[in-house]
């Protein structure tokens, strides 16, 4: 789950990471009072989890009551890259003196986490990566370990900090690991981070990514919960605990794991089709998970045939046909539907379907013919 | 031949109970011809569940029944803890299916075993496991998927996926070595590099399947080892070709990987190490066929 930069502020706070003083604002009046509270100059930055506001016109410093009224009036309700603006964060205006960057992920292939910290901060760090690589300081933290605050002396120094700020960045940096680890984020990341006129160091932007795994562990993330997407389909989906991706095509599609959803995306769009989603019911699906994916599919005008696949491991086959007829018998499904069923217990599912479902639904051998037969209905080249 | 196990694979079921998971893919398990020897449970030692001796701590279960391999399903917040736990009883093959693990709690583990127990090797996490046709199946994978004989060796970071090339391979004749799901987890305890090493050396195998999906650098790793160490021939295919890009949010992760993870740049970088891309499952079924016939 990625956070909205002012939630990521807050989550930052809770570990000790300084960051401006500020509050969030979902209409005019309310940033005006904020601005009232923080004190003049503010910034006033448009919430959206995409890059590139600035330069889009997100992020406005205004000096007054007035100016305050301006910006957020022309800035909430703001398309920037297809997301609207519903709410801004109104913070004190700093005085920057330097920009860094720092961040914590893992590397996948080292297996451990990293540790990125560069004086070049406050621009695109990929540009940096690209044509100047050596003014990222890098080190790998082994999760048994942590990162000692010595190590984070040395990084602070590696990436050419000015001497001013260093121990401010170091401190800062083992609060930012706290916070990666015991905060369970999968990127903790700030840029920039700024070294002020007068001599402190803060994160003046927050980009966190949370791990959904571990949302077991932290009720307070319940507030960071709602989805900005504008996509009903997805809404729809989030609330069933689906994972869907809406794309533009007719032929709706439901897969069991992540890999065969996309196999399934890529096999129909060879065929000749479009699919019209990305919809993984997940490992260990059962009848509730599969009626609640018809329902989704079935929300999407664009669908003209559904396509089940399914290869059940741990997923099993009488659990997927008895979803199926049980979302046959709560919803009036409207497309085609074509099944391909293998794996754990298919046969049984293949009989209860023929038992329950026979003349409502066609069973085809193989994830190829499926496909093509699936196509096939939705081009209505069978009617 | 095969790898990670065999007919001398004695499996211990961790966190077993009447109603876990565990259970159930266990007996699917031992039904396949698999040696299950014990369970553990720390609130069942004593008790036999199908017939299955359970025990409280895996130390017990291995000293006990000379079990030499370990299946874990339990649910995430335990799966951590279980996987470090057979370690520690000097378990030296753990295969572990549980999907939802947290990132850190799964980076912890793998490097507490890389640090303290070089001689365990993870399977996993969110795998569907390893399976010797004929053999042995440790996981979640339907056992009559799969073709005994050889001489094709697959490995696949995909669950569901692994099954359908499995199938693709059996429906056309072609028999496995032994089938292997790394899982796509962000840790995974064996990588597509050590399973690729393991058929290489394995003499009965005498070609490759691998199943690679977007995101990560692991099949551009693998495209690498490919090309300097591997003499068998490889065919491969990666889920999610025609995915739309996705939102990526913090730039840490691309500098690192240097990509965008697309299928694409996968492929070619396959291509690149001498590998045959196919574009679905389907097909790279068939240009195994191709490369069977020509192994002579």
């Amino acid at each position: 789950m990625d956070l909205y930069e002012y939630q990521g502020k807050q989550y930052f706070a809770r570990f000790g990471i300084p960051v401006s003083a500020g509050g969030a604002a979902d209409t005019v009046d309310e940033a005006v009072a904020r601005a009232e509270e923080v004190g003049y100059p503010v910034v006033v930055k448009a919430q959206v989890k995409v890059g590139g506001r600035g330069k889009a016109g997100g992020i406005k410093l205004a000096a007054d009551a007035g100016e305050v009224r301006a910006h957020a009036s022309a800035i909430l309700g703001m398309d920037i890259k297809g997301h609207v603006v519903h709410r801004v964060w109104i913070e004190r205006s700093s005085d920057i003196a330097r920009e860094y960057y720092a961040s914590f992920t893992l590397d996948r292939t080292a297996k451990k986490h990293l540790c990125m910290v560069s004086a070049k901060g406050g621009v695109d760090i990929e540009e940096v990566a690209a044509t100047d690589p050596g003014a990222i300081a890098r080190r790998h933290v082994d999760p048994v370990d942590g990162l000692s605050a010595a190590a984070a002396a040395e990084l602070v120094a590696e990436a050419g900090l000015d001497e001013e700020a260093r121990a401010q960045a170091a401190a800062l940096l083992v609060k930012l690991y706290t916070c990666y680890v015991e905060g369970d984020c999968d990127l903790a990341e700030v840029n920039p981070l700024i070294l002020t006129t007068d001599g402190r160091v803060h994160a003046l932007d927050a980009k966190v990514t949370l791990d959904d795994n571990a949302a077991f562990r932290h009720p307070e993330w319940e507030e960071f919960a709602g989805t900005e997407t504008s996509d009903p389909r997805e809404k729809l989906a989030k609330e069933k605990g689906l994972q869907y991706v809406g794309l533009d095509g007719f032929v709706g599609i439901i897969a069991n794991g992540a890999g065969l959803a996309m196999s399934t995306c890529d096999v129909v769009e060879q065929v000749g089709g479009e699919p019209a989603n990305f919809l993984d019911i997940g490992g260990g699906a059962n009848a509730a998970q599969m009626a609640n994916a018809l329902e989704v599919i079935n929300s999407d005008e664009n669908v003209r045939s559904i396509f089940i696949n399914i290869f059940g491991g741990i997923t099993r086959g009488e659990e997927v046909a008895n979803g199926i007829v049980e979302a046959m018998g709560r919803v009036d499904i409207s497309s085609p539907i074509v099944i391909r069923l293998d794996g754990t217990n298919a046969e049984e599912g293949r009989r209860i379907l023929a038992d329950q479902a026979s003349g409502r639904l066609e069973s085809v051998p193989t994830m190829i013919e499926a496909a093509r037969r699936a196509t096939e209905l939705a081009r209505g080249d069978e009617r | 031949m095969s790898i990670f196990v065999d007919e001398r694979t004695k499996v211990v079921i961790q966190g077993i109970s009447p109603s876990s998971q565990g259970l159930y893919h266990g007996l699917r398990n031992r039904a396949y011809g698999t040696d299950v020897v014990a369970g553990t449970n720390p609130k069942r030692g004593g008790e036999t569940i199908e017939g299955i001796p359970v025990f409280s701590t895996v130390a017990e279960a291995v000293a006990e029944t000379g079990a030499n391999a370990s299946f874990i399903s339990v649910p995430p917040p335990f799966a951590a803890e279980a996987i470090v736990e057979a370690a520690e009883a000097g378990v030296p093959f753990v295969v572990c299916i549980t999907e939802g693990i947290p990132a850190h709690d799964e980076a912890r583990a793998y490097n507490v075993l890389v640090r303290d127990f070089p001689g365990t090797r993870l399977l996993g996490p969110n795998c569907p496991g390893v399976i010797s046709p004929g053999t042995c199946n440790i996981g979640i994978t339907s056992g009559d998927i799969a073709l005994p004989g050889g001489p094709v060796g697959l490995v696949s970071r995909s669950g569901t996926v692994f099954y359908q090339a499995l199938y693709e391979l059996t429906q056309k004749g072609i028999g496995q070595t032994t089938g292997v799901g790394i899982g796509g987890d962000p840790v995974p305890g064996t990588s597509f590099t050590d399973v690729l090493a393991a058929f290489e050396a394995d003499p009965e195998t005498k070609a490759v399947l691998m199943i690679g999906e977007i995101g990560g650098s692991a099949e551009e790793q693998a495209a690498e080892f490919i090309r300097a160490e591997m003499s068998k021939p490889v065919v491969a295919y990666i889920a999610g070709v025609t995915a739309p890009p996705g939102r990526k949010m913090g730039h840490a992760g691309a500098i690192i990987s240097g990509s965008h993870g697309t299928a694409k740049a996968k492929m070619e970088a396959l291509s690149a190490a001498g590998v045959t891309v196919a574009q679905n499952p389907t097909e790279a079924g068939e240009r195994m066929v191709d490369v069977v016939k020509n192994l002579g």
